[in-house]
């Protein structure tokens, strides 16, 4: 908040970044108000941080190691059990391996996957709707005809569809969620860029000789990006559920790497015996799709309450 | 007029459903590898003579234009394919499961509705009481859950810890149905197998509730939010003004109009089911189209997911179709 006023008037792009972190200043502090005062999503926001904060520093808070267990330990059951034990609180699997310590490993994999997948649809999605929408024509016309076309496949179904043809694996698990995730951005911002370029603002910097790739960038896109901001936050929640289903299936990330869909799936053939090596791993995605949906709901409504119709 | 419409609405799914057999046709494109190696599978030991026949067969030596044109052609005519894993006609294989799965759809479908119609209207009926507040918050919860593990949790209670639910197939090793339609519920009803009635019935139970479950959570959001809206508009001020009951005025002049949104979005889950299905199936071990799919994965199966993946796709474009003309009826305003 030092920012100093310029000796003299200088109209040259640094003053009008600096107006630009003025307001994004301003707009960052509303935002943090307007959080204050919804305790249930600034809950959220937290938990997802701490998710974060566990991903990131998962080999400094564990202590067993994520992929080697020892046999001798399968199946001991969590701490507050009978025969449990504190050395591993929610107990272990059948490869005796330490299940929080998995858990929190299973993070890593959650969050790279849904964050890196929600990247790529909005990069994609926001870049082609923008050129869509502000050029309109043939463009738009083959981009948005395609978008309607992955739109008549179900979700999970295309996604399986790709992965089962691309085999399983990070990138292609990334790759099958983007090439469906970005219709929705594309649709969005194409439509909000249509609204958008007939109004003044946009002609007058057209008069004032900007190009149009400098129109769309620095003119138009500023006001559509909360949107895309808010719908990417709502997004991201259902990716990872995609991902914990697909790694469920056993069509996403590969054992031993820990990843939560593919640790409730190892723990159905022991439910009879070994409830907890299923149950925690879905608590888990539970928890912390809640925790993002959640604070995605607080933010679109505080943000962009348009959004809200389903 | 409303005809006309109608029909352009249905002529314009056309283009769609050739989009859908064309990406399908390119999915096989997406593994490394020849198509022929990959549909002859890692056992066969084929000669060189049954490779070149095959590879003929499949026009694989004419350019990708011409393959598709091919591909495109079998598909109008009916034909999906052939599975070499299993030896039978994809359209076969897929015909086969389908009933079970459209029971379990059906199933979910009713559950879902019975949950989310009453909790809709109440919750909005009664804003911020306690039962909006905890159906609300169940109903996020319901949005955030990943069914797999619904499933399974299920499972754990009732039918490993209270042991009154079977944890999978369809019916018992025991009970003795005469297949008519495929659809045990339905079957056992036609040939008044009442044992079996009950036996299917409680397969059928967890199964629905676990794939309902996500899309009774969305219609109930959805429901409660457009009556709230149509509770606040004037005619049903008028409604009150003139003395209609309470329940009349509810059920009669605000809940038609408040289930037009809800109708395009239980439209729109649908989609949601048939994905669902593959993990619910996977769940409880249910021989339907779902485990089908996932199966002919591990097989390396090619024709039998392609065939089945187009199929979802158009189950779910004509399911849409349906729904925006179901919408023409419930909104004389809105003409497609």
């Amino acid at each position: 908040m030092t920012a100093q006023t310029p000796a003299r008037p200088a109209r040259g792009w640094d003053y009008t970044l600096r107006i630009r972190l003025r307001l994004w200043q301003r707009a960052l502090a509303e935002l943090g108000y307007e959080l204050w005062q919804r305790p249930f999503v600034l809950m959220g926001g937290v938990i997802v941080a701490l998710f974060i904060l566990a991903a990131l520093f998962a080999d400094q808070i564990t202590i067993h190691n994520p992929t080697r267990g020892t046999l001798l330990l399968r199946f001991e059951p969590p701490a507050w059990e009978a025969e449990g034990n504190w050395k591993y609180p929610f107990g272990t699997d059948d490869q005796g391996r330490d299940l929080l310590t998995r858990i929190i490993y299973g993070t890593r994999v959650s969050l790279a996957v849904g964050l890196l997948s929600v990247a790529i649809s909005v990069i994609v999605g926001t870049a082609l709707g923008a050129l869509a929408g502000y050029y309109r024509g043939w463009l738009d016309e083959i981009l948005s005809r395609f978008a309607d076309l992955l739109l008549a496949f179900p979700f999970l179904i295309f996604a399986i569809g790709v992965m089962a043809f691309l085999g399983p694996g990070f990138v292609n698990l990334i790759m099958a969620l983007a090439f469906k995730g970005w219709v929705e951005f594309f649709r969005l911002v194409r439509g909000e860029v249509l609204a958008e370029r007939t109004k003044e603002y946009v002609d007058g910097a057209r008069v004032s000789g900007q190009s149009n790739l400098a129109i769309i960038a620095s003119e138009i896109l500023p006001n559509v990006i909360q949107s895309v901001f808010v719908l990417g936050t709502l997004r991201l929640g259902y990716m990872i559920i995609m991902e914990a289903s697909l790694s469920f299936l056993g069509l996403g990330i590969q054992p031993p790497t820990p990843a939560w869909g593919s640790m409730v799936s190892s723990g159905r053939d022991y439910l009879l015996t070994a409830w907890w090596v299923s149950t925690f791993p879905g608590l888990a995605i539970l928890i912390l799709v809640v925790a993002i949906n959640v604070f995605g709901e607080g933010l679109r409504d505080i943000l962009d309450p348009r959004l809200k119709i389903e | 007029m409303k005809a006309v419409k109608i029909l352009e609405r249905m002529l314009a799914t056309i283009p769609i459903m050739f989009g859908v057999a064309i990406i399908v046709f390119f999915f096989i494109r997406l593994t490394p590898g020849d198509p022929v190696d990959i549909m002859l599978g890692r056992s066969a030991a084929a000669t060189q003579r049954e490779i070149e026949q095959l590879r003929q067969q499949f026009h694989l030596d004419e350019p990708l234009h011409v393959q598709l044109g091919y591909f495109l052609g079998d598909v109008l005519r009916g034909n999906l394919g052939y599975s070499y894993i299993r030896n039978k006609p994809v359209v076969e294989l897929l015909t086969e499961r389908l009933p079970a799965t459209i029971e379990m759809t059906i199933g979910a479908l009713l559950i879902s509705l019975i949950i989310a119609l009453p909790i809709g209207i109440l919750s909005a009926v009664r804003q911020n009481s306690l039962l909006d507040r905890v159906s609300m918050a169940g109903a996020f919860l319901g949005i955030s859950m990943p069914g797999f593990w619904l499933g399974i949790i299920l499972i754990l209670f009732f039918a490993v810890r209270l042991q009154v639910l079977p944890a999978q197939g369809r019916l018992s090793y025991d009970v003795h149905l005469q297949e008519i339609t495929g659809m045990y519920v339905l079957d056992s009803l036609l040939t008044g197998n009442w044992r079996a009635l009950e036996d299917s019935l409680k397969h059928l139970l967890l199964p629905s509730i676990t794939l309902g479950a996500g899309v009774a959570a969305i219609i109930a959001r959805v429901l409660r939010s457009s009556m709230l809206e149509v509770l606040r508009s004037d005619y049903i001020k008028l409604a009150r003004a003139k003395g209609a009951s309470e329940w009349g005025v509810v059920m009669k002049h605000a809940l038609r109009n408040a289930l037009i949104p809800t109708v395009t979005v239980v439209g729109l889950q649908v989609g949601v089911l048939l994905g669902g299905n593959m993990i619910v199936e996977t769940v409880f071990s249910w021989p339907g189209l779902g485990r089908l799919v996932v199966d002919a994965i591990f097989n390396r199966d090619f024709p039998l997911i392609q065939g089945a993946v187009m199929i979802y796709a158009i189950t779910f474009v004509l399911t849409n179709l349906v729904v925006d003309i179901l919408y023409t009826y419930l909104n004389p305003k809105i003409t497609l």
